[in-house]
Protein backbone atom coordinates (compact mmCIF):
# COMPACT_ATOMS: atom_id res chain seq x y z
CA UNK A 1 0.00 0.00 0.00
CA UNK A 2 1.17 3.52 -0.64
CA UNK A 3 1.77 6.10 1.99
CA UNK A 4 -1.13 8.21 0.73
CA UNK A 5 -3.70 5.57 1.57
CA UNK A 6 -2.59 5.36 5.18
CA UNK A 7 -5.08 7.04 7.47
CA UNK A 8 -2.40 7.91 9.96
CA UNK A 9 1.33 7.72 9.50
CA UNK A 10 4.12 8.31 11.98
CA UNK A 11 7.51 9.30 10.64
CA UNK A 12 10.58 9.25 12.82
CA UNK A 13 8.57 10.06 15.88
CA UNK A 14 10.84 10.62 18.86
CA UNK A 15 9.80 11.62 22.31
CA UNK A 16 12.06 12.67 25.11
CA UNK A 17 10.97 13.16 28.69
CA UNK A 18 13.29 14.49 31.37
CA UNK A 19 16.34 13.73 29.23
CA UNK A 20 15.21 10.15 28.83
CA UNK A 21 14.22 8.95 25.41
CA UNK A 22 10.89 7.14 25.61
CA UNK A 23 10.85 6.01 22.03
CA UNK A 24 12.95 6.97 19.05
CA UNK A 25 12.51 6.87 15.27
CA UNK A 26 9.06 5.39 15.56
CA UNK A 27 7.73 4.70 12.07
CA UNK A 28 4.31 3.22 11.61
CA UNK A 29 1.36 3.36 9.25
CA UNK A 30 -2.19 2.87 10.36
CA UNK A 31 -4.90 2.09 7.85
CA UNK A 32 -8.66 2.35 8.00
CA UNK A 33 -10.08 -0.94 9.21
CA UNK A 34 -7.22 -1.69 11.57
CA UNK A 35 -7.26 -2.30 15.28
CA UNK A 36 -3.85 -1.79 16.85
CA UNK A 37 -2.84 -2.55 20.40
CA UNK A 38 0.09 -0.54 21.67
CA UNK A 39 2.19 -2.63 23.99
CA UNK A 40 4.98 -1.86 26.35
CA UNK A 41 5.83 -2.09 30.04
CA UNK A 42 4.87 0.62 32.51
CA UNK A 43 6.63 3.85 31.75
CA UNK A 44 7.49 2.93 28.18
CA UNK A 45 5.52 5.85 26.80
CA UNK A 46 2.21 4.30 25.72
CA UNK A 47 0.13 7.06 27.23
CA UNK A 48 2.58 9.67 25.96
CA UNK A 49 2.31 8.28 22.44
CA UNK A 50 -1.47 8.34 22.55
CA UNK A 51 -1.47 11.89 23.91
CA UNK A 52 0.82 12.95 21.09
CA UNK A 53 -1.37 11.25 18.48
CA UNK A 54 -4.49 12.84 19.95
CA UNK A 55 -2.91 16.27 19.81
CA UNK A 56 -2.99 16.81 23.57
CA UNK A 57 0.78 16.90 23.78
CA UNK A 58 2.97 18.54 21.18
CA UNK A 59 6.20 17.59 22.84
CA UNK A 60 7.77 15.44 20.12
CA UNK A 61 10.07 15.38 17.14
CA UNK A 62 9.12 13.83 13.86
CA UNK A 63 6.00 13.95 11.79
CA UNK A 64 2.44 12.75 12.07
CA UNK A 65 0.59 12.53 8.78
CA UNK A 66 -3.15 12.30 8.39
CA UNK A 67 -4.31 11.24 4.91
CA UNK A 68 -0.71 11.87 3.80
CA UNK A 69 -0.64 15.47 5.04
CA UNK A 70 0.76 16.88 8.23
CA UNK A 71 -1.80 17.15 11.03
CA UNK A 72 -1.00 20.83 11.40
CA UNK A 73 -2.22 21.32 7.86
CA UNK A 74 -5.39 19.30 8.33
CA UNK A 75 -5.90 20.28 11.97
CA UNK A 76 -9.65 20.82 11.72
CA UNK A 77 -10.36 17.67 9.74
CA UNK A 78 -8.14 15.65 12.03
CA UNK A 79 -9.76 16.95 15.21
CA UNK A 80 -13.18 16.26 13.69
CA UNK A 81 -12.25 12.68 12.90
CA UNK A 82 -10.74 11.89 16.26
CA UNK A 83 -12.11 10.51 19.47
CA UNK A 84 -9.66 10.38 22.33
CA UNK A 85 -10.36 8.71 25.64
CA UNK A 86 -7.54 9.35 28.04
CA UNK A 87 -6.83 7.51 31.24
CA UNK A 88 -8.81 10.26 32.96
CA UNK A 89 -12.40 9.44 32.10
CA UNK A 90 -13.35 13.06 31.35
CA UNK A 91 -16.57 12.79 33.29
CA UNK A 92 -17.74 15.57 35.59
CA UNK A 93 -18.72 13.98 38.88
CA UNK A 94 -21.27 16.56 39.94
CA UNK A 95 -23.16 16.28 36.67
CA UNK A 96 -25.43 13.43 35.66
CA UNK A 97 -24.38 11.04 32.87
CA UNK A 98 -26.84 12.68 30.49
CA UNK A 99 -25.51 16.17 31.25
CA UNK A 100 -21.97 14.92 30.68
CA UNK A 101 -22.90 13.43 27.33
CA UNK A 102 -24.73 16.58 26.27
CA UNK A 103 -21.49 18.50 26.53
CA UNK A 104 -19.66 15.88 24.49
CA UNK A 105 -22.45 15.97 21.94
CA UNK A 106 -21.83 19.69 21.54
CA UNK A 107 -18.10 18.99 21.15
CA UNK A 108 -18.67 16.99 18.01
CA UNK A 109 -21.73 18.56 16.44
CA UNK A 110 -25.39 17.74 16.64
CA UNK A 111 -26.66 14.75 18.60
CA UNK A 112 -30.25 14.61 19.82
CA UNK A 113 -31.07 13.74 23.40
CA UNK A 114 -32.80 10.50 22.36
CA UNK A 115 -29.51 9.32 20.86
CA UNK A 116 -27.68 10.13 24.07
CA UNK A 117 -30.22 8.20 26.12
CA UNK A 118 -29.94 5.28 23.73
CA UNK A 119 -26.14 5.43 24.05
CA UNK A 120 -26.41 5.27 27.81
CA UNK A 121 -28.76 2.30 27.53
CA UNK A 122 -26.21 0.58 25.27
CA UNK A 123 -23.55 0.74 27.96
CA UNK A 124 -26.03 -0.60 30.54
CA UNK A 125 -26.60 2.71 32.24
CA UNK A 126 -30.34 2.95 31.52
CA UNK A 127 -31.99 4.22 34.66
CA UNK A 128 -28.90 6.16 35.74
CA UNK A 129 -29.43 9.12 33.38
CA UNK A 130 -30.26 11.49 36.18
CA UNK A 131 -28.06 10.12 38.96
CA UNK A 132 -25.14 12.42 39.80
CA UNK A 133 -21.92 10.75 38.65
CA UNK A 134 -20.32 10.88 42.10
CA UNK A 135 -22.84 8.23 43.13
CA UNK A 136 -21.67 5.87 40.39
CA UNK A 137 -18.97 3.23 40.74
CA UNK A 138 -15.62 3.45 38.96
CA UNK A 139 -16.80 0.98 36.32
CA UNK A 140 -19.99 2.91 35.73
CA UNK A 141 -18.02 6.15 35.37
CA UNK A 142 -15.91 4.44 32.73
CA UNK A 143 -19.12 3.37 30.99
CA UNK A 144 -20.32 6.98 30.91
CA UNK A 145 -17.12 7.89 29.08
CA UNK A 146 -17.47 4.87 26.79
CA UNK A 147 -21.02 5.88 25.87
CA UNK A 148 -19.32 8.50 23.70
CA UNK A 149 -18.15 5.71 21.41
CA UNK A 150 -21.76 4.80 20.64
CA UNK A 151 -22.80 8.13 19.14
CA UNK A 152 -19.40 9.22 17.88
CA UNK A 153 -18.92 9.79 14.17
CA UNK A 154 -15.14 9.98 14.47
CA UNK A 155 -13.08 7.61 12.36
CA UNK A 156 -10.00 7.38 14.56
CA UNK A 157 -10.49 6.10 18.07
CA UNK A 158 -7.57 6.55 20.45
CA UNK A 159 -8.28 4.77 23.70
CA UNK A 160 -5.97 4.70 26.68
CA UNK A 161 -6.69 1.74 28.94
CA UNK A 162 -10.40 1.68 28.13
CA UNK A 163 -10.91 -1.66 29.86
CA UNK A 164 -9.94 -0.37 33.32
CA UNK A 165 -12.58 -1.04 35.97
CA UNK A 166 -14.98 -2.73 33.54
CA UNK A 167 -16.63 -6.02 34.46
CA UNK A 168 -16.44 -9.09 32.23
CA UNK A 169 -19.57 -8.37 30.23
CA UNK A 170 -18.48 -4.77 29.87
CA UNK A 171 -15.13 -5.88 28.45
CA UNK A 172 -16.77 -8.21 25.92
CA UNK A 173 -19.18 -5.46 24.93
CA UNK A 174 -16.38 -2.97 24.41
CA UNK A 175 -14.32 -5.48 22.44
CA UNK A 176 -17.28 -6.07 20.14
CA UNK A 177 -17.76 -2.35 19.71
CA UNK A 178 -14.09 -1.87 18.78
CA UNK A 179 -14.20 -4.77 16.30
CA UNK A 180 -17.36 -3.36 14.74
CA UNK A 181 -15.73 0.04 14.41
CA UNK A 182 -12.66 -1.39 12.70
CA UNK A 183 -14.83 -3.48 10.38
CA UNK A 184 -16.83 -0.40 9.47
CA UNK A 185 -13.64 1.23 8.22
CA UNK A 186 -12.51 2.97 11.37
CA UNK A 187 -9.14 2.88 13.06
CA UNK A 188 -8.74 1.79 16.67
CA UNK A 189 -5.56 2.49 18.62
CA UNK A 190 -5.73 1.07 22.08
CA UNK A 191 -3.47 0.39 25.03
CA UNK A 192 -4.31 -2.27 27.53
CA UNK A 193 -2.50 -4.52 29.93
CA UNK A 194 -4.95 -7.32 29.46
CA UNK A 195 -5.29 -9.55 26.42
CA UNK A 196 -7.72 -8.24 23.89
CA UNK A 197 -9.67 -10.80 21.92
CA UNK A 198 -9.71 -9.42 18.43
CA UNK A 199 -9.63 -11.55 15.31
CA UNK A 200 -7.18 -9.27 13.52
CA UNK A 201 -5.45 -7.37 16.23
CA UNK A 202 -2.14 -5.81 15.34
CA UNK A 203 0.56 -5.06 17.83
CA UNK A 204 2.84 -2.08 18.08
CA UNK A 205 5.44 -2.79 20.71
CA UNK A 206 7.05 0.35 22.01
CA UNK A 207 9.97 -1.62 23.37
CA UNK A 208 11.10 -2.14 19.78
CA UNK A 209 11.55 1.61 19.54
CA UNK A 210 13.26 2.17 22.82
CA UNK A 211 16.63 3.85 22.62
CA UNK A 212 19.39 1.99 20.69
CA UNK A 213 16.89 -0.28 19.05
CA UNK A 214 16.12 -0.05 15.37
CA UNK A 215 14.53 -3.40 14.63
CA UNK A 216 10.88 -4.24 14.88
CA UNK A 217 7.71 -2.64 13.67
CA UNK A 218 4.10 -3.46 13.15
CA UNK A 219 3.46 -7.18 13.39
CA UNK A 220 0.47 -9.41 13.44
CA UNK A 221 -0.51 -10.69 16.86
CA UNK B 1 -34.21 16.25 15.32
CA UNK B 2 -33.33 18.60 18.14
CA UNK B 3 -30.01 20.19 17.38
CA UNK B 4 -27.35 20.24 20.05
CA UNK B 5 -26.26 23.70 21.09
CA UNK B 6 -22.93 25.05 19.98
CA UNK B 7 -19.91 24.32 22.11
CA UNK B 8 -19.98 27.89 23.42
CA UNK B 9 -23.51 27.55 24.76
CA UNK B 10 -22.93 24.01 25.97
CA UNK B 11 -19.78 24.93 27.89
CA UNK B 12 -21.40 28.07 29.26
CA UNK B 13 -24.45 26.14 30.42
CA UNK B 14 -22.40 23.30 31.88
CA UNK B 15 -20.17 25.65 33.86
CA UNK B 16 -23.12 27.59 35.26
CA UNK B 17 -24.74 24.31 36.25
CA UNK B 18 -21.50 23.24 37.94
CA UNK B 19 -21.30 26.57 39.77
CA UNK B 20 -24.78 26.02 41.15
CA UNK B 21 -23.97 22.45 42.16
CA UNK B 22 -20.91 23.74 44.06
CA UNK B 23 -22.55 26.59 45.88
CA UNK B 24 -19.87 26.63 48.56
CA UNK B 25 -17.14 27.57 46.10
CA UNK B 26 -19.37 30.30 44.74
CA UNK B 27 -20.27 31.74 48.13
CA UNK B 28 -16.76 31.64 49.63
CA UNK B 29 -15.47 34.82 47.96
CA UNK B 30 -18.71 36.63 48.79
CA UNK B 31 -18.46 35.69 52.45
CA UNK B 32 -14.83 36.82 52.46
CA UNK B 33 -15.86 40.14 50.90
CA UNK B 34 -18.63 40.61 53.46
CA UNK B 35 -16.56 39.69 56.51
CA UNK B 36 -13.48 41.65 55.49
CA UNK B 37 -15.45 44.82 54.81
CA UNK B 38 -17.54 44.57 57.95
CA UNK B 39 -14.32 44.25 59.99
CA UNK B 40 -12.98 47.59 58.73
CA UNK B 41 -15.31 49.92 60.72
CA UNK B 42 -14.63 47.80 63.81
CA UNK B 43 -10.89 48.11 63.38
CA UNK B 44 -10.65 51.70 62.17
CA UNK B 45 -13.43 53.08 64.33
CA UNK B 46 -16.80 54.50 63.29
CA UNK B 47 -15.47 57.97 62.43
CA UNK B 48 -17.43 58.89 59.32
CA UNK B 49 -14.82 61.16 57.75
CA UNK B 50 -12.12 58.51 57.96
CA UNK B 51 -14.41 55.81 56.59
CA UNK B 52 -15.52 57.92 53.63
CA UNK B 53 -11.90 58.60 52.79
CA UNK B 54 -10.83 54.97 52.81
CA UNK B 55 -14.08 53.33 51.57
CA UNK B 56 -13.36 53.40 47.79
CA UNK B 57 -9.92 51.88 48.20
CA UNK B 58 -11.01 49.28 50.74
CA UNK B 59 -14.02 48.16 48.69
CA UNK B 60 -11.92 47.78 45.58
CA UNK B 61 -8.99 46.02 47.26
CA UNK B 62 -11.33 43.55 48.94
CA UNK B 63 -13.22 42.89 45.69
CA UNK B 64 -9.88 42.22 44.02
CA UNK B 65 -8.76 39.81 46.75
CA UNK B 66 -12.13 38.05 46.68
CA UNK B 67 -11.71 37.52 42.94
CA UNK B 68 -8.22 36.11 43.47
CA UNK B 69 -9.60 33.70 46.06
CA UNK B 70 -11.73 31.81 43.56
CA UNK B 71 -9.46 32.01 40.50
CA UNK B 72 -7.70 28.74 41.17
CA UNK B 73 -10.96 26.83 40.72
CA UNK B 74 -11.51 28.07 37.20
CA UNK B 75 -9.68 25.25 35.41
CA UNK B 76 -8.71 22.99 38.33
CA UNK B 77 -11.59 20.52 38.17
CA UNK B 78 -11.54 20.41 34.36
CA UNK B 79 -7.84 19.60 34.53
CA UNK B 80 -8.32 16.91 37.17
CA UNK B 81 -11.15 15.03 35.48
CA UNK B 82 -9.77 15.18 31.94
CA UNK B 83 -12.46 17.36 30.34
CA UNK B 84 -9.86 20.06 29.78
CA UNK B 85 -7.82 17.94 27.36
CA UNK B 86 -11.04 17.01 25.57
CA UNK B 87 -11.78 20.70 25.15
CA UNK B 88 -8.27 21.40 23.86
CA UNK B 89 -8.39 18.75 21.14
CA UNK B 90 -11.89 19.62 19.96
CA UNK B 91 -12.15 21.06 16.46
CA UNK B 92 -13.93 24.16 17.76
CA UNK B 93 -12.15 27.49 18.25
CA UNK B 94 -10.66 27.61 21.72
CA UNK B 95 -11.16 31.37 21.90
CA UNK B 96 -14.91 30.89 22.16
CA UNK B 97 -14.76 28.03 24.67
CA UNK B 98 -12.45 30.07 26.88
CA UNK B 99 -14.80 33.03 26.62
CA UNK B 100 -17.72 30.78 27.61
CA UNK B 101 -15.85 29.49 30.64
CA UNK B 102 -14.82 32.96 31.82
CA UNK B 103 -18.31 34.35 31.22
CA UNK B 104 -19.86 31.62 33.36
CA UNK B 105 -17.20 32.14 36.01
CA UNK B 106 -17.81 35.89 36.06
CA UNK B 107 -21.57 35.43 36.36
CA UNK B 108 -20.99 33.14 39.33
CA UNK B 109 -18.37 35.25 41.15
CA UNK B 110 -17.86 38.75 39.74
CA UNK B 111 -21.50 39.70 39.26
CA UNK B 112 -22.59 38.73 42.82
CA UNK B 113 -19.62 40.73 44.17
CA UNK B 114 -20.79 43.75 42.25
CA UNK B 115 -24.39 43.29 43.40
CA UNK B 116 -23.30 43.03 47.01
CA UNK B 117 -21.04 46.08 46.93
CA UNK B 118 -23.70 48.82 47.57
CA UNK B 119 -24.68 47.09 50.81
CA UNK B 120 -21.07 47.10 51.94
CA UNK B 121 -20.74 50.68 50.75
CA UNK B 122 -23.43 51.60 53.24
CA UNK B 123 -21.43 49.92 56.00
CA UNK B 124 -18.47 52.17 55.13
CA UNK B 125 -20.81 55.19 54.97
CA UNK B 126 -20.07 55.77 51.31
CA UNK B 127 -22.13 58.78 50.11
CA UNK B 128 -25.11 57.76 47.99
CA UNK B 129 -23.74 59.64 44.99
CA UNK B 130 -20.89 57.12 44.72
CA UNK B 131 -23.02 53.98 44.41
CA UNK B 132 -23.46 54.22 40.66
CA UNK B 133 -19.71 54.68 40.26
CA UNK B 134 -19.03 51.75 42.60
CA UNK B 135 -21.37 49.38 40.78
CA UNK B 136 -20.41 50.36 37.26
CA UNK B 137 -16.67 50.32 37.98
CA UNK B 138 -16.96 46.92 39.68
CA UNK B 139 -19.13 45.60 36.84
CA UNK B 140 -16.46 46.44 34.27
CA UNK B 141 -13.56 45.76 36.62
CA UNK B 142 -14.58 42.27 37.77
CA UNK B 143 -15.18 41.23 34.16
CA UNK B 144 -11.71 42.40 33.17
CA UNK B 145 -10.20 40.76 36.26
CA UNK B 146 -11.91 37.44 35.43
CA UNK B 147 -10.52 37.50 31.90
CA UNK B 148 -6.99 38.42 32.99
CA UNK B 149 -7.12 36.07 35.96
CA UNK B 150 -8.00 33.19 33.63
CA UNK B 151 -4.54 33.52 32.05
CA UNK B 152 -2.92 33.11 35.47
CA UNK B 153 -5.19 30.20 36.34
CA UNK B 154 -4.35 28.53 33.03
CA UNK B 155 -0.62 28.96 33.57
CA UNK B 156 -0.68 27.41 37.04
CA UNK B 157 -3.29 24.68 36.61
CA UNK B 158 -0.63 22.07 35.89
CA UNK B 159 1.09 22.71 39.20
CA UNK B 160 -0.14 20.92 42.26
CA UNK B 161 -0.05 24.07 44.37
CA UNK B 162 -0.63 27.05 42.16
CA UNK B 163 -2.50 29.20 44.67
CA UNK B 164 0.23 31.64 45.61
CA UNK B 165 1.78 31.70 42.16
CA UNK B 166 -1.50 32.82 40.60
CA UNK B 167 -1.55 35.86 42.89
CA UNK B 168 2.01 36.74 41.96
CA UNK B 169 1.33 36.45 38.24
CA UNK B 170 -2.00 38.20 38.23
CA UNK B 171 -1.55 40.93 40.88
CA UNK B 172 0.63 43.27 38.79
CA UNK B 173 -1.89 43.02 35.95
CA UNK B 174 -4.69 43.97 38.33
CA UNK B 175 -2.96 47.16 39.49
CA UNK B 176 -4.25 49.47 36.72
CA UNK B 177 -7.78 48.16 37.21
CA UNK B 178 -7.52 48.78 40.94
CA UNK B 179 -6.17 52.31 40.50
CA UNK B 180 -8.81 53.45 38.02
CA UNK B 181 -11.64 51.58 39.76
CA UNK B 182 -10.91 53.02 43.18
CA UNK B 183 -10.31 56.47 41.78
CA UNK B 184 -13.69 56.40 40.00
CA UNK B 185 -15.43 55.70 43.29
CA UNK B 186 -13.34 58.26 45.18
CA UNK B 187 -14.11 60.98 42.63
CA UNK B 188 -17.80 60.13 42.68
CA UNK B 189 -17.79 60.29 46.49
CA UNK B 190 -16.53 63.87 46.26
CA UNK B 191 -19.15 64.74 43.68
CA UNK B 192 -16.71 64.91 40.74
CA UNK B 193 -17.28 63.28 37.37
CA UNK B 194 -15.83 59.79 36.96
CA UNK B 195 -16.42 59.04 33.28
CA UNK B 196 -12.71 59.19 32.46
CA UNK B 197 -11.91 56.33 34.84
CA UNK B 198 -14.83 54.26 33.52
CA UNK B 199 -13.62 54.84 29.97
CA UNK B 200 -10.15 53.56 30.88
CA UNK B 201 -11.66 50.54 32.62
CA UNK B 202 -13.78 49.91 29.56
CA UNK B 203 -10.69 50.08 27.35
CA UNK B 204 -8.93 47.58 29.62
CA UNK B 205 -11.95 45.29 29.43
CA UNK B 206 -12.00 45.41 25.63
CA UNK B 207 -8.28 44.67 25.47
CA UNK B 208 -8.77 41.77 27.86
CA UNK B 209 -11.74 40.46 25.87
CA UNK B 210 -9.68 40.41 22.71
CA UNK B 211 -6.40 39.09 24.04
CA UNK B 212 -6.93 37.18 27.29
CA UNK B 213 -8.84 34.18 25.86
CA UNK B 214 -6.06 33.65 23.30
CA UNK B 215 -3.40 33.80 26.01
CA UNK B 216 -5.50 31.51 28.21
CA UNK B 217 -5.83 28.93 25.46
CA UNK B 218 -2.08 29.03 24.81
CA UNK B 219 -1.28 28.74 28.51
CA UNK B 220 -3.62 25.76 28.86
CA UNK B 221 -1.86 23.96 26.01
CA UNK B 222 1.44 24.42 27.84
CA UNK B 223 -0.04 23.28 31.16
CA UNK B 224 -1.67 20.17 29.71
CA UNK B 225 1.50 19.28 27.81
CA UNK B 226 3.58 18.84 30.97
Amino acid sequence: MTAASALLELRNLTCERDERILFARLNARFYAGQAVQILGPNGSGKTTLLRILAGVSRDYQGEILFHGKSIAELAWEFANDLLYLGHLPGVKKSLTPLENLRWYAALQGAVADEHLLASLAQVNLAGYEDTPCYQLSAGQLRRVALARLVFSKAKIWILDEPFTALDKSGITQLENRLIAHAEAGGLVLVTSHQDIHFPQLQILNLQDFAENSTVGGLSHG
Amino acid sequence: MAKSPSLFTATFRRDLLLAFRHKGEMINPLVFFLIAISMIPLGVGPDKDVLIRIAPGILWVMALLATLLSLDNLFRSDFDDGTLEQLLISPHPLYLSMLAKVLAYWLATGLPLMLMSPLLGVMLSLPSGAFIALCSSLLIGTAAMSLIGAVGAALTVGLRKGGLLISLIVMPLYVPILIFGASAVADAAQGNPFTMQLAVLGAILIMALLLAPIATAGALRVSVNG
